[in-house]
C-alpha cells in the first residue's frame, strides 16, 4: 500500500512542474531538444554499424547501444513537446526539422569513422552524458530528473564498453594504438563544443532545473585522463576547437545523415508507417 | 562394444524419444548432418542482417527504427547461439566462418533477394521469418539437444518478428496509393521465395530420408510448405494482398490452399550463386569481417597481456 502511495505521489510529481514562465518554458523545450538530438543523431550513427562489427558480438553491443539512444531520444522529444504544450509528436521532431533547427553537440554528427574512432567518440561522449544525467537526475524538473536516471543506468553501460575498448586498444597492438590514439586526436576537436552553454542554460540554472551542469567539465576531465593514462594514450597539444551545435550550425556531415533519415518522412508527406 | 553395436544402441535412443547430447556417441553421419544443418543456419541469420540493415537507416518512423534494430539484433543473437550449438560438435566458429567464405558452407537463399522499399521489411518479417517459424518449429522437436534447446528460444524471437512484419504489411495496406503499390511489391518479391525456403519437393531433396530417420527433421519440405501456405495465404487476404499465383485455389476436401507449380529453376540458379545478392551479400561479409581483423587481434594481444586484465 505504502509502495502504491508513494508511486501515486511520484506519477503527480512527473505532472506537477515547477512553476515557470514562457521565458522558462522555452528554455526547457531548447534544453529538451538537444539532449534529444543527441541522442537521435548518434543512435543514427551506430545504427551504420549494423552487419558491420569486427565481430559479431561487438555487432549486437552497438545496436544495443543505438537502441538504448533511439529510446533516450524519443523520451526526450516526447517531454520537450509536452513542456510547450505542443501537439508535435516524437516523430515530427526527430524527422521533420531542417539541418539548422537540430541542437546536437558536433561530437555525435562526426562519421564513424573506423571501430577505435567510434569507441573513442562513444567514450567521450558517454562520459559527459553519464555526468550530465547524474546531475539532471536531481532536478527539480520531476520529469527530467526521472528521464535522466533511467538514461543514466544505460550511460554507465556504454561508457564501461566504450573505454574498456579505449583501453584495450590502446594496450593491443601498435596498429590499434595509433588508431586509437589518431581518433583522439581529431575528436578532441569537438570536445568544448560538449560543453557549450547559452541564454536558455542560464535560465534554468536560476530556477535549480540544471543546478549543477556547469561543473561538469573538470570532472570529466579528470575521469577522461584516468582512462586515457590507463590507455597509455596522450591529449593533443592542438587547442584548437570548433563549436556551434547549440546554435544549430553544423559539420558538413549532418545534412547527409538527415538526407538519409528523413528520406521516407520527407518523400510522402502524411503518410503513416 | 562395436560401432554396430553402437549404431543399434544410438537408433533405440532416437526412437524411444531421448535427446542426443554433444558428449554421447553418434554416427559419424549424424555428426555432420547437423554441422552442415546448423552452421547454415547460423550463416543464414547472420546473412539475413544484411539485407534489413539496408533499411536500418531509413526506417521511417522511431517506433520503426527500434523494433527494425532489435529484429537485426535477434537475428545476430541466433546467429551466436547457433555457433555455439554446432561448436558442441567439434569446429569453431573461426573455422566455420571461413567455410562460409570460401563458399563451402551455405546460407538461406532467402538473403539474396534485394530490399528495394521499406515493405521488404514487413514482408521479410512476416513471410521469411513466418516460413522460418514453420521450419523452427519442427525442429525444436528434433533429436540433437543443443539444437532442440536453441530451437525454442529462437522460435519465440521469431513469432514477433513475424507480427511486426505483418503489421508493416498492414499499415501500409491502409495507407496511401504508394504504400499500398510498396506492399504488393514486396509480396511479388518475397512470396515465391518464401515457400522455396523449405526446400525441393520431398521427391527430390537429397537429405530429408535420413534426416527423418534420425528425426533431425520430423516432418516433411512438402508438409512444413503447406502449413506455412494454408496460414499466410488468408493473412494476405485479410489486408487486401493479392498473392501472386494464378493457380492458388482453396480444396474443400483437403482444406488446404494449393498453389501453382514453384519455378525450382530460379530456385536453383540462386542456389548456384546467380541470385540478385549473392556476390554482395558474401562481399559485404568479406570486407568487414577482414576490416575487423586488427580489432579482433588488439583484443587477443591485450589478452595476452595480463596486468592490463586485471585493471578492468
Amino acid at each position: 500500500m505504502t509502495k502504491f502511495i508513494v508511486r501515486l505521489i511520484f506519477i503527480k510529481c512527473l505532472k506537477a512542474q515547477p512553476i515557470c514562465n514562457d521565458e522558462h518554458k522555452n528554455a526547457r523545450y531548447n534544453f529538451c531538444l538537444r539532449l534529444a538530438d543527441n541522442n537521435l543523431i548518434l543512435a543514427q550513427r551506430l545504427a551504420e554499424w549494423c552487419s558491420k562489427g569486427p565481430i559479431l558480438e561487438e555487432d549486437l553491443a552497438i545496436t544495443n547501444m543505438s537502441l538504448d539512444l533511439f529510446g533516450q531520444a524519443e523520451s526526450f522529444y516526447d517531454y520537450a513537446a509536452a513542456v510547450i504544450e505542443s501537439n508535435s509528436s516524437a516523430d515530427e521532431l526527430a524527422f521533420l526539422r531542417s539541418e539548422r533547427e537540430y541542437l546536437n553537440t558536433l561530437m555525435v554528427e562526426q562519421p564513424n569513422g573506423d571501430f577505435a574512432f567510434t569507441m573513442m567518440k562513444q567514450m567521450l561522449f558517454s562520459a559527459y552524458t553519464k555526468l550530465l544525467y547524474e546531475s539532471l537526475s536531481k532536478s527539480v524538473d520531476r520529469t527530467l530528473a526521472g528521464l535522466s536516471a533511467k538514461a543514466l543506468k544505460e550511460a554507465k553501460y556504454h561508457l564501461r564498453h566504450s573505454s574498456e575498448w579505449v583501453i584495450r586498444l590502446g594496450n593491443g597492438t601498435n596498429e590499434s594504438k595509433e588508431r586509437v590514439q589518431f581518433a583522439l586526436n581529431e575528436l578532441w576537436l569537438f570536445v568544448d563544443d560538449m560543453f557549450a552553454m547559452d541564454e536558455n542554460d542560464e535560465a534554468l540554472i536560476t530556477i535549480g532545473v540544471i543546478e549543477n551542469t556547469k561543473d561538469i567539465k573538470p570532472k570529466w576531465l579528470m575521469f577522461i585522463k584516468q582512462i586515457l593514462e590507463e590507455a597509455n594514450l596522450q591529449i593533443t597539444s592542438n587547442t584548437n576547437s570548433i563549436s556551434g551545435g547549440i546554435k544549430g550550425i553544423h559539420t558538413e556531415h549532418l545534412g547527409h545523415l538527415l538526407c538519409e533519415m528523413q528520406y521516407l518522412q520527407r518523400a510522402y508527406p502524411g503518410a503513416k508507417w | 562394444m562395436n560401432e554396430d553395436q553402437r549404431l543399434i544402441q544410438f537408433e533405440a535412443r532416437i526412437n524411444a524419444g531421448e535427446k542426443i547430447e554433444p558428449k554421447d556417441w553418434m554416427p559419424e553421419a549424424y555428426r555432420k548432418t547437423l554441422l552442415r544443418q546448423i552452421s547454415q543456419h547460423a550463416h543464414s541469420e547472420v546473412i539475413g542482417m544484411q539485407p534489413e540493415a539496408n533499411w536500418a537507416l531509413r526506417a521511417p518512423t522511431l517506433r520503426a527504427k527500434k523494433i527494425l534494430l532489435a529484429k537485426i539484433q535477434d537475428e545476430g543473437g541466433h546467429g551466436l547461439y547457433l555457433y555455439s550449438a554446432a561448436e558442441t560438435l567439434g569446429v569453431d566458429r573461426a573455422e566455420m566462418i571461413e567455410q562460409l567464405q570460401q563458399g563451402k558452407a551455405k546460407y538461406s537463399s532467402i538473403f539474396n533477394y534485394p530490399t528495394l522499399n521499406w515493405a521488404d521489411m514487413g514482408a521479410i518479417g512476416w513471410l521469411v521469418d513466418g516460413a522460418a517459424i514453420v521450419n523452427q518449429t519442427m525442429l525444436a522437436k528434433c533429436s540433437y539437444g543443443p539444437y532442440a534447446r536453441a530451437m525454442l528460444r529462437i522460435c519465440k524471437e521469431e513469432g514477433f518478428h513475424q507480427r511486426q512484419g505483418y503489421e508493416i504489411m498492414a499499415k501500409m495496406m491502409a495507407g496511401n496509393d504508394a504504400q499500398k503499390a510498396m506492399a504488393q511489391d514486396a509480396m511479388n518479391c518475397w512470396w515465391w521465395p518464401s515457400l522455396m525456403m523449405f526446400g525441393p519437393h520431398d521427391a527430390d531433396s537429397p537429405h530429408t530420408k535420413e534426416s527423418m530417420q534420425w528425426k533431425i527433421k520430423v516432418e516433411s519440405n512438402d508438409k512444413l510448405r503447406q502449413r506455412f501456405i494454408n496460414r499466410t495465404v488468408e493473412q494476405a487476404y485479410h489486408i487486401g494482398l493479392t498473392v501472386p499465383d494464378p493457380k492458388l485455389k482453396y480444396n474443400k476436401e483437403t482444406m488446404n490452399w494449393e498453389i501453382g507449380p514453384i519455378n525450382w529453376d530460379e530456385f536453383w540458379n540462386v542456389v548456384k550463386g546467380n541470385g540478385p545478392c549473392n556476390h554482395k551479400r558474401m562481399a559485404h561479409h568479406i570486407k568487414y569481417h577482414n576490416k575487423g581483423q586488427w580489432v579482433r587481434d588488439a583484443a587477443i594481444a591485450f589478452a595476452q597481456n595480463e596486468t592490463f586484465v586485471t585493471a578492468l
